[in-house]
């Protein structure tokens, strides 16, 4: 469903890497791992269509993604560095109005529902600032619980999570991908996710900055 | 689409309620910068009213540079246009939601300030119903020619001074109509021409200024 061919990202001077290809199915999920500033978020943004690539091309369901626009937007949930929380408004309604703004059905139920689960359970009308920074985190991952879309694009989802929010994400991403769905992430943290096949990408390696990559599977 | 463009401006004016201190502060810039001119130049009612229809027009386009540079900064800053760009719908889209929005908290308070504020420079009746309706009219322009301001400037180090030199020139049409308009109701020459002229950079500025502003967007999320 998910192709990438030769994708080349080059920021300013640096050649971050080149030749990155991959495929992706229904219920697989890749593990994109690297050094810092290896040029794994770039890869991210480059897939979300946000960055174009220097060179190479990224297909979904068979059409680059270039030309599909809107309708590959409407089957992406994007997650990224920043928790895309707004500080003045509380837990639910940053939920609600994310959900609106992306068009999806969500109703005050299961989005109170989606918060219980992600441990928000009193701190629904509570303003984010007041949060902590795993609790703000929470409540961005919070969007993960109901969301039907079918590719999953994660930067670091599980930074500034307790252990226990981080095998809820785990298993959230785990029913995903068993549903069929697709999730690209990136972390830090090795955690093994209950279902799905897992494909890792390796960007860059140490010897003289030259960007290589090695695919296995699991 | 009607309801998407709801949801964005629901969300803004929302943010906006939640932090009222922006607000507040572009509507009393506004007043005090058009309270100053009567007591510096001096109480000669003729000069005042002269006077009145600049002083408003220029105090109203500072004061909405005032609160341009917030449009879309604190959006990026928390990661939410990146959430916005990334939405199945165009981009233009929401940002004339946001434009709809940003004027309905920093313009429409200028509207109604100006005709007790117009009191001051001792404003005949009918001029006062003019200058309140050039603003009506010019003001949805100032928010949408300044979307594009702010856009190209999002994250740019001293963007706010940027901004202002960007974005004040692309209003002079704005303040020679809108001003144009009082000057044209006291010297009774009729302010319709000034009007029209005026309603049509506003639907310019607020139609076809979103989709530079999208643009613009794109190219500061990359």
């Amino acid at each position: 469903m998910l192709e990438a061919s030769k994708l080349e990202c080059v920021r300013g001077e640096r050649r971050l890497f080149a030749g990155v290809s991959f495929r992706l199915d229904g219920g697989e999920m890749l593990y994109l791992q690297g050094r810092n500033g290896s040029g794994k978020t770039s890869l991210l943004r480059m897939l979300c269509g946000m960055t174009p690539a220097a060179s190479g091309e990224i297909r979904w369901r068979g059409k680059p993604i270039r030309k599909l626009g809107e309708e590959f937007r409407s089957e992406l949930c994007y997650l990224g560095h920043q928790n895309a929380i707004k500080e003045e408004l509380t837990p639910l309604e940053n939920l609600l109005s994310a959900a609106r703004l992306a068009q999806e059905a969500l109703d005050e139920d299961s989005a109170l529902d989606a918060l219980e689960q992600v441990g928000l359970h009193g701190r629904e009308d509570l303003a984010c600032r007041y949060l902590s920074q795993g609790q703000k985190r929470r409540a961005a991952l919070a969007r993960l619980v109901h969301e039907k879309r079918a590719l999953w694009v994660l930067d670091e989802p599980y930074v500034a999570l307790d252990t226990a929010a981080v095998d809820l994400v785990a298993r959230l991403i785990g029913a995903h991908l068993q549903r069929g769905g697709l999730t690209v992430l990136t972390t830090h943290q090795s955690v093994a996710v209950p279902a799905g096949a897992v494909r890792e990408l390796w960007l860059g390696t140490e010897e003289a900055g030259d960007a290589r990559h090695a695919l296995t599977e699991c | 689409m009607l309801v998407l463009i709801r949801a964005v401006i629901g969300r803004d004016l929302r943010l906006a309620m939640r932090r009222q201190a922006d607000i507040v502060a572009a509507t009393f810039f506004f007043i005090i910068v058009v309270s100053l001119f009567p007591l510096g130049v001096g109480p000669d009612a003729d000069q005042l009213r002269k006077l009145a229809p600049g002083v408003l027009w220029v105090a109203a386009l500072l004061a909405t540079m005032l609160s341009l540079p917030r449009l879309f900064a604190d959006d990026h800053r928390d990661g939410t246009l990146e959430q916005l760009a990334l939405a199945p719908q165009p981009l233009g889209l929401i940002v004339f939601g946001k434009v709809i929005a940003h004027w309905l908290v920093a313009g429409l308070p200028l509207v109604l300030l100006a005709p007790v504020l117009g009191i001051q420079f001792d404003l005949a009746n009918d001029a006062l119903a003019v200058l309140t309706l050039s603003l009506l009219i010019g003001t949805p322009a100032l928010s949408g020619i300044g979307a594009i301001g702010a856009a190209l400037t999002l994250g740019v180090r001293g963007g706010g001074v940027l901004l202002s030199l960007l974005v004040l020139p692309l209003y002079v049409p704005v303040l020679i109509f809108g001003a144009g308009a009082v000057d044209a109701t006291v010297s009774g020459l009729g302010p319709q021409a000034h009007l029209s002229l005026l309603g049509a950079l506003a639907l310019g500025g607020v139609f076809f200024a979103p989709w530079p502003t999208a643009a613009a967007l794109r190219i500061a999320l990359e």
